[in-house]
């Protein structure tokens, strides 16, 4: 069966008053209804790599180097309408501000059917009863009325549910959830995940779940890669990443999580901030912050370890069995 | 919106009820006694007395406002002092003619003003946008009559297209649409166009370059949407404001030409506004103060109801 997404070596530099290496040599593999989180804290490139996915980057801007195959197709080369057939149809994404995404003067039910007039080439009204019964599977309640709403006339919770069935309307292999319930309220933002995870049994597709919240990671995904100043820097499954954490940094992670700090300050709970990225890192960029680093973490790039099957690490101590702190 | 557009109307009422105390004020705090123009000069006390009565002005102040406004409204707005011709025919021949320039300098500027503004919007910080920009600051800075004076040396003087003066053969009462009259248009309502498609063209540009940078956009373009598509969202998006920015334009555009209409001797209520203050004729100064200015209100008016009822996001209750 072929990959879902076959991301090699892709590299993002954004040009401008401020030179900015978002993204640095970063690769991914997902199978066909894969749920994966990526994880990390803010700038991590997280975003950018989404936005790179469905093309949405400036092109004027940025520069884009490395490969990317959704389903074998090479969405690099997509233009016009091909593209367009490509996002949303294919692919597509949940924003993390639901309130921004929408837009503000036209009704959810004409903002989903809109998509799929484009998609599947039906009318209005049958573009419509499409929207209808996207509204239902997401729960939303006197969906035949909500239809006619506008964004304002919701609340944030209902409208991330329009997103979702805004995003889910055209059945994409592939679902790019970009921190879908960071904007939300506690209890909302379970509402969303427990509706998230239904509607990918559900559906099938594959799903990209990005999110700061290693609680929230382990939560929705089988698989977690996390991210650390544009590179993924440890990737395994669930299991492993939970019982068997190799870099420094996820540890941290989990150890901040573990300890019940609250809600939202976790990643911080990591003394230091990310590197700048206005040059590309030549060095271990978790050096500052890592409470084991070792001279050599600062002469070189640390290689990337492959401990298991599809379980990568990139940390010179990855190697040898880690003195616990 | 039928219970917003009565609640709307309702509170244009003191609005319209405190430019008419203003208006009928201006000839009490004006300078000097508005009969001394009409009277001899060698006039007696008694003449005097007789034609104060005659014009209701020996009556109480209060009193005087009410028969003012209770004329007013049977369409009586009182005699000019210089002709002696009803003001209310003068008042509404003119603002005709004012409106027809105004609406014309509109129908010009708006459509170059929107395109300017969307291409610059659009184009944010390129060298279109910059020049855009250039080209709309110019033209809200020059002088609008000294342009006016520029374009009449060049089209009328030099090369002798168009003529310079006046609303065409039918002198200020009658006009008609052919080229005998248009041609007494184009030169007026070019000049006057200039300083709205500098205001338009910098609202649209704003208006654009904000929208464009929201994330419904990226969103749109996720789902698959085309340019053409998210144009068309970003151009309904910026409806509500642009149409009341142009609306309240073209309020400034009937009640700000006086210069221009001076300058090209067009028989509008900026020309009669001018000729009533040099002849201090204040029965015509204030009919004509207080049209301009009904029309205005009204002009908001307008431009509020139109807002609600295209931009879901203004609460109509
Ligand atoms: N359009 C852009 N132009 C310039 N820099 C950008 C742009 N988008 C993102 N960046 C930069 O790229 C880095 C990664 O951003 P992002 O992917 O949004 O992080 P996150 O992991 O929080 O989603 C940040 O340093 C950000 O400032
Ligand atoms: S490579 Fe060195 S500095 Fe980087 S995470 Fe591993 S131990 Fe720490
Ligand atoms: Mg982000």
């Amino acid at each position: 069966m072929t990959k879902l997404l076959e991301m090699k070596n892709l590299n993002v530099r954004f040009k401008g008053k401020r030179t900015v290496h978002a993204i640095n040599d970063v690769s991914l593999s997902m199978d066909q209804g894969e749920t994966l989180a990526l994880l990390g804290e803010s700038g991590s490139g997280k975003s950018v790599t989404l936005k790179t996915l469905l093309g949405l980057l400036p092109p004027k801007r940025s520069q884009i180097d490395g490969s990317i195959h959704v389903n074998g197709v090479d969405i690099m080369s997509l233009r016009g309408r091909a593209l367009q057939r490509y996002r949303g149809g294919e692919v597509s994404m949940v924003f993390q501000e639901p309130a921004l995404a929408l837009d503000p003067v036209y009704t959810i039910g004409h903002q989903i059917a809109e998509s799929v007039m484009r998609h599947k080439g039906v009318d209005k009204a049958n573009a419509m009863s499409t929207a209808l019964d996207m509204l239902d599977r997401v729960r939303i309640p006197s969906a035949n009325r909500r239809l006619h709403n506008y964004p304002h006339e919701l609340s944030g919770g209902m409208r991330q549910r329009v997103m979702i069935a805004l995003a889910l309307a055209c059945r994409p292999r592939l679902l790019l959830a970009d921190e879908p319930t960071t904007a939300l309220d506690a209890t909302v933002q379970i509402q969303i995940l427990l509706l998230l995870r239904e509607l990918q049994k559900e559906f099938g597709m594959g799903v990209i779940f990005v999110t700061h919240d290693i609680g929230v990671a382990v939560e929705i995904s089988e698989r977690v890669a996390v991210m650390y100043a544009g590179q993924i820097i440890e990737e395994g499954t669930t299991h492993e990443i939970i019982r068997d954490a190799r870099h420094p940094y996820t540890q941290g992670l989990l150890a901040a999580n573990l300890h019940d700090v609250a809600r939202g300050e976790r990643l911080s709970a990591i003394p230091g901030a990310p590197p700048a990225l206005e040059a590309r890192p030549d060095s271990c960029p978790f050096a500052p912050r890592c409470p084991v680093a070792m001279p050599e973490c600062r002469a070189d790039l640390p290689p990337m370890l492959a401990p298991g099957d599809r379980r990568r690490v990139a940390c010179l101590r990855a190697a040898q069995p880690i003195a616990a702190e | 919106m039928l219970s917003y557009l009565i609640r709307r109307i309702l509170l244009v009422l003191p609005v319209a009820f405190g430019v008419s105390v203003i208006c009928f004020l201006l000839v009490q705090i004006a300078p000097g006694d508005p009969l001394t123009a009409i009277m001899a000069i060698d006039a007696t006390a008694e003449e005097q007395a007789a034609m104060r009565a005659a014009y209701g002005l020996d009556k109480p102040l209060p009193i005087q406002y009410a028969i003012w406004i209770g004329n007013l409204v049977q369409g009586d707005m009182g005699k000019s002092i210089a002709t002696g011709r009803p003001v209310a025919a003068e008042v509404f021949g003119a603002v005709k003619n004012s409106l027809l320039l105004a609406v014309s300098a509109a129908v010009i500027a708006f459509p170059i003003g929107i395109f300017l503004g969307f291409l610059a919007g659009y184009f944010r910080d390129t060298w279109i946008d910059r020049a855009v920009t250039a080209l709309s600051i110019t033209g809200v800075s020059v002088p609008n009559y000294w342009l006016g004076i520029v374009l009449v040396i060049i089209f009328s003087v030099n090369l002798s297209w168009l003529p310079s003066m006046g609303a065409g053969p039918g002198g200020s009462q009658s006009w008609a649409w052919d080229w005998a009259h248009i041609r007494h248009l184009v030169l007026p309502a070019v000049t006057l166009a200039v300083v709205p498609i500098g205001i338009v063209s910098r609202t649209v540009r704003a208006l654009a370059g904000d929208i464009l940078s929201q994330d419904f956009v990226d969103a749109l373009y996720a789902k698959g949407m085309s340019r053409a598509d998210v144009l068309r969202h970003v151009a309904r998006n910026a409806a509500a404001t642009a149409l009341s920015v142009m609306g309240l334009q073209l309020g400034y555009l009937l009640g700000g030409s006086i210069l221009i209409e001076t300058v090209f001797n067009w028989p509008g209520s900026g020309f009669l506004l001018s000729n009533a203050i040099f002849q201090r004729d204040l029965p015509l100064l204030q009919g004509t103060i207080l049209i301009l200015a009904l029309f205005f209100v009204a002009m908001n008016l307008i431009v509020d109801v139109v807002q609600a009822a295209i931009d879901p996001r203004i609460q109509r209750t």
